[in-house]
């Protein structure tokens, strides 16, 4: 249990964690993973993305594949629900829209053993602040 | 597969976090800086310096007046009491409307953090997030989220050394859309009726539990941070002279890319419809945008290059709203379309004053009639007339705002009523009473496929004879359409002869 | 005091910060029309939701129009209140309520003295230019009071009267939208409710929504019977009350021509309550007294404070409120009720006449009376001691539509040998009476002395609870009184947690005592009438030549012909009554 009592410990708690995620995300390092983001809002759990997520957690473990994947908000692609983001280590987030079981198994086929794009990317369409 | 064009068009600062971090695990949202705005406020800024961040900053109410941010959180701060109290106003109800949803289920930890802001500016040790209780994901967040924050030591007592308390609370509605209203949310909250009260007096004087309270909204509080960290001249340098930062849309209707958009005010409404939204669904012909909920009004063609803020939106007879916007096609009958915003507004009136319990009911009823071709020239008089006593009397929002959408479909779409009220001609083919199933008479084959399938037996013929529909018991549900293979049955716009 | 000066069409004024424009503009001669707003100045209540915008106002500067009730002026102000705009805007909010309105006047009880008719007709109404769905509900029909409330307007002010003056809960604004009104919750009905049936809704209900029971057709079916003798008694309250309907001042009093129409109308005989008041002050004097020696001997189980019972709303509050105090107020009955048990008993038989064909009527300033006189147990085989009440509108309706000219009737006196009363019995009418008609007689009966001064200023007054130490010659008793239930609640919430040193409580459920009962000429919100009509009451009593209850010469016949000893064993059966545990469960709502 972490109990911050500054604003200094605070900061170097947050670049601890920022430390540990750019070690899942760097190629060379041995404890790199493939990091999965579900968008699980309202609307994605009513398309079927608690299906998807379930899927690709038991796959990813099934085939060996070292990841992480974890539950977010809304990205905003509300009209192709359920929506993934798929981040190889090293390389750029890429969407992925209409993730049914069928096309998370592709995903996984084609472009995290891969890295060949499938149908379905969708271009991210905003910038963010950081 | 589509390729980006230029530079996107949506600047993500309150969805900023949404769709990038697990909003059950407050370690993802550390990461992402959560609760730094809080510790710099604590540490470097008093009350009045955090105050004038937020007035120099721009920012105005995104629940849908627009009431400058900045100039709230003083005046609540100038009040005298005992106790105060901080208000989050997450009761969304606009139909179609879920950009509070998405922040609250996505990023929970944004709104908390900048309730305790405020909270410190006007000197107040209690929040109270009204959510509505048809959002149970976002409830169930929400506490997870305060239950982490609390563990973690940056809500509750003493915030991060600072000697700050504050402390939130969840507060559920009950399926009043009134309630979003902030004098009818705070009677609510203390477990009265909900419905509004006259203001003067206004919240940030006498509030919840007759204290001064101060209450915004999800997207208001979700902005807060970044100002903080990033510094106010930064947002204003984003939107128009008047309206800065950006806005979150919930973009819907009869549009390719419906969903959750965030631009910089000063965007076009050419712009979301087009390049974002991806253009009207099966190509056909843009007709309105609908913003700001039952409060609001049409945007129609000429508005497209309209640079979208608030003062323009309300130039263009409508209102920013909170958030919705609805895009509609040639289908899209307006007539209806002020109908079903009535119809909504009659459903969620409180009923206290006169104007809106009967008004708005007798409105419907105009709106009604005209929609089933009972309409008279008379009528168009009786709704301009009367939306307008309604706006002057009305005792609150839901009151003065709900005749917009009949003086925005008047004002862009008289010639629509005009067909419906004298033509008996709904160009959308949308009320019922206003179309009808014809039969062609050298088509038909007398084969009685449509007269068996009709369900309201509205269709008579001898066999082999010419068959014939009956316009007053039709009910256009399209089964005689579907069953006859000679294409002798077609839908007739053109006002009918009646015999 | 900050002074704000501001213009009200065109003509410039200065008045007190916090003042609203609609008091602000009387000042300058200026009466805005109002339908919602009530306000009774001298009892500090005031309603004012600001819902029906009938008051609206153009203010410079201001978006739209202004509710004057509610809304202070500011600096500079500039008004304007009768504009084409605002009067197009008033015309149309009252063709609204027209619109959702039943079109009953004809018929309707209330036609003549509704608000709503009275705004329709000062506007000019002729067309309503909205026609279309009208909300109904159920009509609710309990011993007192009768709910039409298709009729409602959403004033509130029921609401208000029951929650914050009576803070009895009965009634609310219930559902939502269109089809809101104030009902009991769930709509259930009145009788299921905890109302207390003290009328004060009735009192200020603008339109015919809230309305009495109308008992004048039953009282003239039993006059028309000539198997039956019928007899009438009338309420202190009502002779103060009875001329406002005839067109007289308020406060006019007007017993002898009130005992003249009465006789007109066919009553055989003419009695007054007052005779039976003295009657109670007789049986609750003498039990105060023996609860006082029990209490000043050191009996653990003597019951202080006494409470008076005369007050069937305050009775019914009790009963469903403070179940577990039912112990401590006085057992005797009330007036109404005590003359019926004396009529049907010691006066059937002195003319001869079988209790069953002895038809007993009061004439009473209450609605609660309705209910009272059929509670069962003031019944004798079914037979009732009061069979029916009427109000004191009730009584001038009957005298309209009996022909009778009552200006010009001449002074005639009450019958005896129930007619005769004291000035003490009088002023019952006025909160601070009872408990001081029973001092009169308790002093004398206690010292044995008598009273230098007839008045006891010390218990009038019109504060909402006040309390009086007096002397009884060495002996200080303290005397509590509250009328409103809400200041009654307060009482008896001292009472049972025993932080009470009073010996004595009086308490009316009415706010200014019976003569603000729910059964009087409508006052229409002007509480200079409920001022007078208490005048007249303590004029009626410094005017009698008698003033103590024990004096009266008619009751000491009584005792000595019937009864025996006050508190003896036929007072008790005649004139004594038990009250009835009616709480209800609570239900308790969770939040988390």
């Amino acid at each position: 249990m972490t109990h911050i009592k500054s604003l200094e410990q605070l900061t170097s708690k947050r670049d601890e964690l920022k430390s540990n995620l750019s070690r899942l995300d760097d190629p060379n390092n041995s404890e790199k993973k493939v990091q999965i983001k579900v968008a699980m809002a309202t609307c994605g759990i009513a398309s079927g993305a608690r299906t998807t997520m379930d899927f690709l957690t038991a796959e990813l473990s099934k085939r060996n594949i070292p990841s992480v994947v974890t539950q977010t908000g809304c990205m905003g692609y509300c009209y192709a629900e359920p929506t993934i983001e798929v981040k190889l280590p090293g390389k750029e987030a890429v969407i992925f829209g209409y993730v049914d079981t069928k096309r998370a198994d592709e995903i996984i086929e084609k472009y995290i053993k891969t890295g060949e794009l499938t149908e379905g990317v969708i271009p991210r369409n905003y910038d963010t602040i950081d | 597969m589509e390729t980006p064009v230029n530079k996107p068009k949506q600047l993500r600062i309150a969805l900023r976090n949404c769709g990038m971090l697990d909003p059950e695990n407050i370690a993802e949202s550390i990461v992402r800086d959560a609760y730094q705005a809080l510790g710099k406020v604590l540490k470097e800024y008093s009350p009045q310096e955090c105050i004038n961040i937020l007035k120099q900053s721009g920012l105005r109410g995104r629940g849908g007046a627009g009431f400058p941010t900045g100039l709230k959180w003083e005046i609540a701060s100038k009040s005298k009491s005992d106790q105060k109290y901080v208000v989050c106003n997450a009761d969304e109800g606009d139909p179609g409307a879920f950009m509070d949803r998405s922040i609250l289920e996505g990023d929970p930890h944004s709104v908390l953090e900048a309730m305790a802001i405020c909270g410190y500016c006007i000197g107040a040790d209690k929040g109270l997030i009204y959510i509505r209780a048809e959002y149970p994901l976002a409830i169930k967040r929400l506490k997870i989220a305060i239950s982490q924050a609390m563990e973690w030591g940056l809500l509750g007592k003493n915030i991060l050394g600072s000697g700050f308390n504050f402390e939130i609370k969840l507060c559920y509605g009950a399926g009043a859309f009134v309630c979003g209203e902030e004098t009818a949310l705070i009677h609510s909250m203390e477990g009265k009726r909900g419905e509004p009260t006259n203001k003067p007096p206004f919240p940030a004087t006498s509030g919840f539990m007759k204290k001064p309270t101060n209450v915004n909204n999800v997207e208001t509080f979700a902005n807060i941070a970044p100002i903080i960290l990033k510094g106010p001249e930064w947002f204003s340098s984003i939107g128009t002279k008047n309206s800065k930062g950006t806005k979150v849309f919930a973009l819907a209707g009869k549009i390719n890319h419906v969903g959750l958009i965030e631009v910089p005010m000063g965007t076009s409404l050419r712009e979301i419809i087009y390049e974002i939204g991806g253009g009207i669904k099966e190509n056909k012909k843009f007709k309105a945008v609908q913003t700001g909920g039952p409060s609001g009004g049409c945007l129609t063609e000429k508005h497209l290059d309209t640079p979208i803020d608030y003062e323009n939106l309300i130039a263009a007879g409508s209102m920013m709203g909170s958030g919705g916007m609805i895009v509609m096609d040639e289908n899209d009958c307006m007539v209806s379309v002020a109908k079903f915003y009535l119809d909504f507004i009659v459903g969620e009136s409180c009923g206290k004053c006169t104007p809106c319990r009967i008004g708005n009911k007798r409105l419907y009823e105009i709106l009604e009639r005209i929609t089933q071709g009972k309409g008279v020239m008379k009528d168009l008089d009786k709704l301009k007339n009367l939306s307008y006593i309604i706006k002057d009397t009305a005792l609150c929002g839901l009151g003065q705002t709900s005749p917009n959408p009949v003086f925005s479909t008047l004002e862009n779409f008289y010639d629509e009523y005009y067909e419906h009220v004298v033509e008996k001609k709904c160009r959308a083919g949308h009320c019922k009473n206003l179309f009808h199933y014809v039969i062609n008479e050298e088509l038909c084959v007398g084969c009685a496929a449509c007269k068996r399938c009709c369900p309201v037996h509205a269709i008579t013929g001898e066999k082999r004879k010419p068959h014939y529909i009956d316009s007053n018991i039709c009910i256009r549900c399209n089964e005689c359409i579907e069953k006859c293979s000679f294409d002798a049955i077609s839908i007739q716009l053109e006002p009918k002869i009646l015999v | 005091m900050e002074m704000i000066e501001l213009s009200i069409d065109n003509k410039v004024l200065r008045v007190k910060k916090g003042t609203t424009i609609l008091k602000a503009a009387r000042k300058v001669g200026i009466e805005i029309p109002t339908l919602c707003h009530m306000e009774l100045h001298n009892m500090n209540i005031e309603n004012k939701p600001g819902s029906c915008r009938v008051c609206v106002v153009e203010v410079d500067g201001r978006r739209n129009l202004a509710p004057a009730c509610i809304t202070e002026v500011t600096p500079g102000m500039v008004v304007n209140t009768h504009t084409v705009r605002v009067l197009n805007a008033r015309k149309t909010i009252v063709e609204l309520l027209i619109s959702d309105h039943p079109y009953d006047c004809l018929v309707c009880a209330k036609s003549g003295n509704c608000d709503l008719q009275s705004i329709a007709h000062k506007f000019g109404i002729r067309r309503v230019h909205f026609k279309g769905e009208k909300s109904t509900y159920r009509k609710d029909t309990s011993p007192s009071i009768i709910r039409d409330v298709d009729k409602c307007i959403m004033c509130r002010r029921c609401e208000m009267m029951c929650n914050e003056v009576q803070t009895v809960g009965a009634l609310s604004a219930v559902n939502r939208g269109f089809i809101s009104v104030v009902a009991p919750a769930f709509e259930m009905n009145l009788e299921q409710s905890s109302c207390t049936y003290c009328g004060q809704c009735v009192s200020v209900c603008p339109t015919g929504a809230l309305t009495e029971v109308d008992s004048t057709n039953k009282v003239l079916l039993a006059l028309m019977d000539k198997s039956k003798t019928v007899i009438v008694q009338t309420a202190p309250s009502v002779r103060a009350a009875l001329g406002e309907e005839f067109g007289l001042p308020a406060g006019t009093l007007v017993t002898g021509k009130m005992v003249a129409a009465l006789r007109r109308i066919g009553f055989k005989y003419v009695f007054d309550t007052d005779f039976a008041a003295d009657l109670t002050i007789m049986e609750e004097g003498t039990e105060l007294l023996g609860r006082l020696k029990a209490h000043l001997a050191g009996e653990s189980n003597a019951k202080l404070p006494i409470l008076t019972s005369c007050c069937p709303g305050w009775v019914n509050f009790m009963e469903h409120n403070f179940p577990d105090l039912l112990h401590i107020p006085s057992t005797a009955k009330s007036p109404q009720q005590m003359f019926g048990a004396i009529a049907k008993t010691y006066f059937a038989d002195l003319i001869g006449v079988k209790r069953q064909d002895l038809v007993v009527v009061s004439v009473m300033p209450c609605l609660a009376k309705k209910y009272e006189c059929q509670r069962d147990e003031f019944k004798v085989d079914g037979n009732p001691d009061v069979d029916f009440s009427i109000s004191t509108r009730e009584l001038a309706d009957l005298i309209k539509q009996s022909n009778i000219d009552f200006l010009n009737l001449p002074d005639e006196d009450f019958d005896t040998p129930l007619g005769e009363s004291t000035g003490a019995s009088v002023i019952f009418g006025n909160t601070g009476g009872v408990i001081e008609a029973a001092c009169r007689t308790a002093y004398e009966l206690y010292t044995g002395k008598k009273l230098d001064v007839i008045e006891f200023e010390s218990l009038r007054g019109k504060e909402g609870i006040r309390s009086a130490k007096l002397d009884f010659d060495g002996l200080t008793l303290n005397i509590g009184i509250a009328h409103g239930l809400s200041n009654a609640r307060k009482l008896l919430d001292d009472v049972r947690a025993g932080k009470s040193d009073y010996h004595a409580i009086e308490i009316m459920a009415c706010v200014g005592g019976c003569i603000a009962g729910g059964g009087q000429p409508y006052h229409h919100g002007d509480s200079k009438i409920l001022r007078q009509r208490r005048n007249a009451i303590y004029r009626e009593d410094k005017n009698k030549t008698i003033r103590k209850s024990h004096e009266n010469p008619y009751i000491i016949q009584l005792y000595k012909d019937f009864l025996g000893q006050p508190c003896g064993q036929k007072s008790h059966e005649l004139l004594h009554t038990v009250y009835y545990d009616k709480s209800r469960e609570e239900i308790t709502i969770h939040h988390d």
